[in-house]
C-alpha cells in the first residue's frame, strides 16, 4: 500500500517539473531506490502505471537503478557491503556500522519529449 | 463520494473529533494540482528517442519531507514536544497513552493525535482523560503523514509547552518513512509478538529513538525472550532507549515517565 502513496508523490513530483519545462510527456523517469530504502521496486513499477493513469507520465518508462547497501565500521573504518541494518563488521566485529550507501531514494531525472504524441 | 458530508473527495484522510458527529474536515493533498488533461490526436510520426533528459536529483518524498519541517517548526516555536508512537496493530499504544498521560498530565499539558484507518474509537478513549484529542482517519492509508498531522495540529487546541503524543496507523513498514516532524520515534513491541521483530522490520527501528517492551506482565505465558529481543534491536540500532513495561499493571512506567519529563525539562 505504501508503494502506491510513493508511486503518486513521483508523478506528482515529475508532473510538476514537466509542466514548468514544457513536456508534452515524459518518456522515462530514473528512480534511484537503495536496497536498504525499505522500498520494493516490483510492487513501486506495479503501482507508478495505475498512480501515472491520466497524467503526463502515463506512458514514462520507469527505470530504477538499485544501489548496494555499504557500510562504514565506527571502530576500525573499513567499508564493506551490508544488506541489512544489523550489520557487523567482518573485520573487528563491532555493530557500530554507519550506513553510507544504500539509503538512496531520488528521482534521478526524467526524460520529456517535446510534442505531445 | 463521502457518505458523511456528500463532497466528491473519493478516499483521502478526514479529521474527526470524540463526541462531535458533525465535524469532520477532509485532508485534501491535491487541492488543484492535475485537472486539464486534454486528448488530441496522435500524429503518424514517431519521436522516440528525440526527448531531452531533464535531471532532477529530487528527494521522493520531498514534499512530505518539507512540510514535517514546517510542523517541526511550529513546535518549536510554540515549544511543543511531539512524540510518533509507532507499533504494530494491538502491541499497545493506546493503552499506554491511556496509562501514563494521567501521571504526566499533572506535571505538563498533554495533547494527543489518534491515526486509525477508521473509527473514532482511540480518541474516545483518550478523550476520556479530558486532554485535548483529534483522530485523523486515513481511510485506506496506511501510515500518517505530515499533510494530516498539519491539518490536525491546527484543528487542535494545544497549549504551549505540551507534549504531543501522535498515535500512528498500527503498521511497521511505511510509518517509518513519512517524517511527521515530531521530536522522536517510539517504537512498541509486545511480549506476544516475536522477538526477531527488530530483525524483520530493520527500517522501523533503525529509525526509532525509543523502543517500548510491552506486556511484560504475560512473559510467564508466553515464549520470549526479552534479552535477546533487546539485543536485536541495538543490532539494528545501537542508539536505541530501550523500556520494558506493562500498560496494563503500570509495572516499569515509572521509569518512562521520568526519562519524559527528564526531556521536557530540557527540550
Ligand atoms: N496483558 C496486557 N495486555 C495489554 C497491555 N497493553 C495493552 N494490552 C491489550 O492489548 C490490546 C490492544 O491494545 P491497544 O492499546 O488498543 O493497542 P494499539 O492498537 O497499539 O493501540 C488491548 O486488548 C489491551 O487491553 C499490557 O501491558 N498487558
Ligand atoms: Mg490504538
Ligand atoms: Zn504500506
Ligand atoms: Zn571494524
Ligand atoms: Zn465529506
Ligand atoms: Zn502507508
Amino acid at each position: 500500500m505504501h508503494e502506491m502513496s510513493i508511486a503518486l508523490s513521483i508523478v506528482e513530483a515529475v508532473e510538476e517539473r514537466a509542466r514548468q519545462e514544457g513536456a508534452g510527456w515524459v518518456s522515462e523517469i530514473e528512480l534511484l531506490v537503495g536496497k536498504l530504502a525499505g522500498i520494493e521496486p516490483e510492487s513501486l513499477k506495479f503501482c507508478f502505471s495505475a498512480a501515472a493513469a491520466g497524467t503526463l507520465a502515463a506512458r514514462a518508462l520507469l527505470a530504477i537503478e538499485e544501489p548496494e547497501g555499504v557500510g562504514e565500521c565506527g571502530e576500525c573504518g573499513m567499508t564493506f557491503p551490508v544488506n541489512f541494518y544489523y550489520a557487523e563488521c567482518p573485520a573487528c566485529r563491532s555493530l557500530r556500522v554507519k550506513i553510507i550507501s544504500g539509503e538512496e531514494f531520488l528521482i534521478q531525472s526524467m526524460t520529456i519529449e517535446e510534442e505531445e504524441e | 463520494m463521502c457518505d458523511t458530508c456528500g463532497c466528491s473527495t473519493e478516499g483521502g484522510a478526514v479529521l474527526r473529533k470524540p463526541g462531535q458527529s458533525d465535524y469532520h474536515l477532509h485532508v485534501n493533498e491535491h487541492e488543484n494540482a492535475h485537472g486539464e488533461h486534454h486528448s488530441h490526436e496522435h500524429g503518424d510520426h514517431h519521436h522516440e528517442g528525440s526527448g531531452r533528459k531533464v535531471v532532477l536529483e529530487q528527494d521522493v518524498l520531498q514534499k512530505n519531507n518539507l512540510l514535517a519541517e514546517r510542523n517541526r517548526g511550529y513546535f518549536e516555536a510554540r515549544k511543543i514536544f511531539a512524540l510518533n508512537f509507532l507499533s504494530s496493530p494491538g502491541s499497545g499504544k493506546t493503552s499506554l497513552l491511556e496509562k501514563i498521560i494521567p501521571a504526566l498530565q499533572q506535571r505538563f499539558p498533554v495533547a494527543v493525535i489518534e491515526g486509525d484507518q477508521q473509527t473514532t474509537n482511540d480518541a474516545d478513549r483518550i478523550q476520556a482523560l479530558g486532554v485535548p484529542v483529534i483522530q485523523i482517519n486515513t481511510g485506506s492509508g496506511c501510515h500518517l503523514d505530515a499533510l494530516m498531522v498539519n491539518r490536525a495540529m491546527k484543528e487542535l487546541e494545544m497549549q504551549n509547552n505540551s507534549l504531543l503524543c501522535i498515535e500512528n496507523v498500527g503498521n511497521l513498514v511505511c510509518p517509518a518513512l513519512f517524517d511527521l516532524g515530531e521530536a522522536l520515534k517510539v517504537v512498541i513491541i509486545s511480549v506476544t509478538e516475536g522477538d526477531d521483530k527488530p530483525l524483520k522490520y530493520p527500517t522501523m527501528f533503525h529509525e526509532a529513538d525509543i523502543c517500548i517492551l510491552n506486556k511484560i506482565d504475560l512473559l510467564p505465558y508466553v515464549e520470549f525472550d526479552a534479552a535477546k529481543c533487546r539485543e536485536n534491536a541495538m543490532r539494528v540500532n545501537h542508539h536505541l532507549e530501550w523500556f520494558e513495561l506493562s500498560a496494563k499493571t503500570g509495572e516499569g512506567l515509572a521509569a518512562l515517565r521520568e526519562w519524559l519529563e527528564g526531556k521536557m525539562a530540557q527540550h
